[in-house]
């Protein structure tokens, strides 16, 4: 997994409420079975005026010119700017993929569903929450000001803006350090097989019935 | 010191390591693979060179892809006529062979759409932690699982060692006194009180709900609410155990049998909150009334009763709300003011791991029953839950009630519940539909939904719009 430090970038807002991950990437590219490519695809029922094909990718096809991934000011963002409830719906891990695909690395929000919250760090996307108002002013000053960036420093855990002013953000230890190393968690957890063996040796005695086989 | 809750229960059972930084191990009893959220798990095991912890804790089975169509199904899997759908389905057969995993395979007996298989084969037990690459895995919850939906890392972490890291979840109590009116279904209740505290209020938290209508509900009904949770923002939701829940389980394929079986059932009776056990959140609904619910807007938090009317911009202070009731009635195509009843419907779907199980086809034939199809409607798919319900409802004579009434009985699978297949919605199209989500999309691009239960959907198709089911005919109530 990629390792996160220290990010800074260009800011693209993303200004509603509830984005589910049928948005972010629609069900009609889940049929890939690799990790990569799903990027020309990310909010491809907002982002294009046609309907996408899965295998297409976004150069050909009409972009809808209302949406403000495609406005020129937000080429090349990869702090994503958003709103409550982000990353609601299924447990896809095509969502996290395909914002990091597109070249997202963090996002802001004031809430996210859990399961998409938990996917991002999988995936070496750093989900920031923030209290709503703070979310409101980046909201207006990434509006106002083309060319905002922000920088993220996540070994400290601030925002720093360009004049610089901070803003200190909440991360929950272990994914902090997941990020920070890139952790390999299934090498992490066959560290400790000895605890998992001892817990099923126990089950085993008190349950019996959930160690038959499916056959 | 306070009782513990059915999830604190069944979490401490599952605890392998508890770590310093706050994660937890918890280990997993069953995990159902499918092949959307698969692939690329198994794939990473294979690079890192990884072999799964526990081969036999695990049961697969296609559904989300596949064909309903029974002349396509029929053609087998080297036929499917997309070549991604037939790849990822190949992939999991291929999968599931090279690493030894029992595979319901698209046409054999026991396939099905994960979470109407998973329970009817006793593959998930009460007691258990169920995980599984879909979001909608709390289904399982309704037996008092610890179930789950997981992110295909998590499904390459479960394959490799058969835990989860994981943190603990709040309690939160939903308790639905009273009993339920005359034609108000599991499905109802669940989206009334996803309209009550709205979609993202069980982020954070496992749900158990309790109260009188749970326990007068089949365990059938309660998978339904359970199936829900996540609509409401939680990953986990639960039903204890009873009666009804041990009853089920008698018989089913991977149950246990003989004195193992007495065994289980003395364990299975332990799993109910304690009388003294503190929920962080509680939220008290008076089911009385409760009446048949239909979501008219992008979320399933846009609910109305079936009596009501679609809310209108101006009446809604919250800046935010409003913006996303606008935006809401504009893609629906729908006037605020006006009566849900006055929504036309173009198609119908009855059917996904919501409401596909016998119990939800037999309130559908209740009301197709000697009655047609409305001629402005231009398909109802029927698609049973998996190849067990198909068989059941044949036998009854339900798939000839659908038929003869003008809908298309069709072969087990996720179907228009994500439209991944050909079952989709045109641009514009409004379904009746008796899935689980109502995103923009979600049924086919541009296409609008309107959840509600397979009694409603059934009632929709006849009169051509949305209708009270209870406005019908009295002999066809359930
Ligand atoms: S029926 Fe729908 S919600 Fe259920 S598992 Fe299939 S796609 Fe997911």
């Amino acid at each position: 997994m990629k390792v996160f430090t220290v990010h800074k970038g260009l800011v693209a807002p993303m200004d509603r409420a509830n984005v589910d991950t049928d948005m972010i990437i629609p069900k009609q590219f889940l049929k890939s079975i690799k990790r990569t490519g799903f990027g020309p695809n990310l909010f491809d029922e907002l982002r294009y005026l046609d309907e996408g094909q899965p295998g297409q990718g976004g150069r050909e096809r009409p972009l809808n010119p209302d949406f403000p991934l495609n406005w020129p000011r937000y080429q090349g963002a990869s702090i994503l700017l958003a709103r409550e409830n982000f990353g609601c719906g299924s447990s896809r891990e095509h969502a996290p993929w395909a914002l990091e695909d597109y070249g997202f690395r963090v996002i802001i929000a004031p809430s996210y569903a859990d399961i998409f919250f938990n996917n991002c760090f999988k995936n070496g996307l750093l989900p920031i929450v923030l209290n709503e108002n703070i979310v409101n002013d980046l909201f207006s000053e990434a509006e106002q000001n083309p060319g905002y960036q922000l920088t993220v420093d996540l070994p400290r855990q601030r925002l720093i803006k360009s004049d610089g002013e901070e803003l200190s953000f909440e991360i929950d230890p272990f994914y902090k350090q997941c990020l920070l190393e890139g952790l390999d968690e299934i090498g992490l957890t066959l560290k400790e097989a000895d605890a998992i063996r001892a817990y099923e040796a126990q089950q085993e005695i008190r349950c019996p019935w959930l160690f038959h086989a499916i056959k | 010191m306070a009782g513990k809750t059915l999830y604190d229960k069944l979490w401490d059972a599952h605890l392998v390591q508890q770590r310093a930084d706050g994660s937890s191990l918890l280990y997993i009893d069953r995990h159902i693979l499918h092949e959307v959220t698969s692939p690329q798990a198994f794939e990473g095991l294979r690079l890192a060179d990884r072999k799964p912890w526990r081969l036999d804790t695990n049961i697969a089975t296609p559904d989300h892809n596949i064909s309903t169509d029974r002349e396509e199904r029929a053609a087998g899997v080297d036929a499917i006529p997309d070549e991604t759908s037939r790849i990822q389905v190949k992939t999991l057969d291929e999968n599931c062979e090279s690493f030894g995993i029992r595979e319901f395979k698209m046409n054999e007996m026991g396939q099905g759409i994960v979470h109407v298989m998973g329970p009817e084969l006793g593959a998930s037990l009460p007691g258990m932690t169920v995980v599984c690459g879909d979001s909608h895995t709390a289904t399982h919850g309704a037996f008092a699982c610890l179930a789950h939906g997981i992110g295909t890392s998590e499904v390459e972490h479960v394959l490799a060692t058969q835990c989860l890291v994981t943190k603990k979840m709040k309690n939160l109590l939903i308790q639905v006194d009273g009993e339920l009116g005359t034609g108000v279904t599991a499905k109802d209740v669940i989206l009334a009180i996803i309209g009550e505290i709205g979609t993202a209020g069980g982020n954070g938290y496992a749900i158990e709900f309790a109260g009188q209508v749970f326990r007068d509900m089949s365990i059938e009904g309660r998978m339904t609410v359970c199936n829900m949770a996540i609509e409401a923002g939680a990953r986990v939701g639960m039903v204890a155990v009873d009666n009804k829940t041990i009853a089920y389980f008698k018989g089913r394929r991977f149950a246990p049998t003989g004195e193992m079986w007495d065994r289980a059932v003395s364990y299975w009776q332990t799993l109910q909150s304690d009388p003294d056990a503190v929920f962080d959140k509680t939220v008290v609904i008076s089911g009385s009334d409760i009446v048949p619910q239909v979501s008219w807007g992008t979320s399933p938090e846009m609910v109305v009763p079936v009596t009501g009317s679609i809310p209108r911009i101006e009446d809604e202070t919250d800046p935010v709300k409003r913006q996303a009731i606008e935006r809401a009635l504009k893609y629906m195509g729908l006037q605020g003011g006006s009566p849900v009843t006055s929504i036309p419907v173009d198609r119908v779907f009855i059917g996904s791991c919501t409401n596909s199980r016998i119990e939800d086809l037999r309130a559908a034939a209740a009301i197709a029953e000697g009655r047609k199809v409305a001629s402005t409607v231009k398909q109802v798919l029927v698609v049973p839950g998996s190849q067990m319900v198909k068989a059941q409802a044949e036998l009854e004579g339900l798939d000839q009630i659908f038929i003869e009434a003008g809908m298309e009985w069709r072969e087990p699978g996720c179907s228009m519940c994500l439209a991944m297949n050909a079952d989709k919605l045109g641009a514009g199209e409004h379904c009746a539909s008796t899935s689980n989500r109502n995103f923009e999309g979600r049924q086919g691009n541009g296409g609008r939904t309107h959840l509600l239960s397979p009694a409603m959907a059934a009632a929709a198709a006849i009169a051509g719009h949305i209708t009270d089911v209870r406005s019908l005919n009295q002999r066809n109530m359930a």
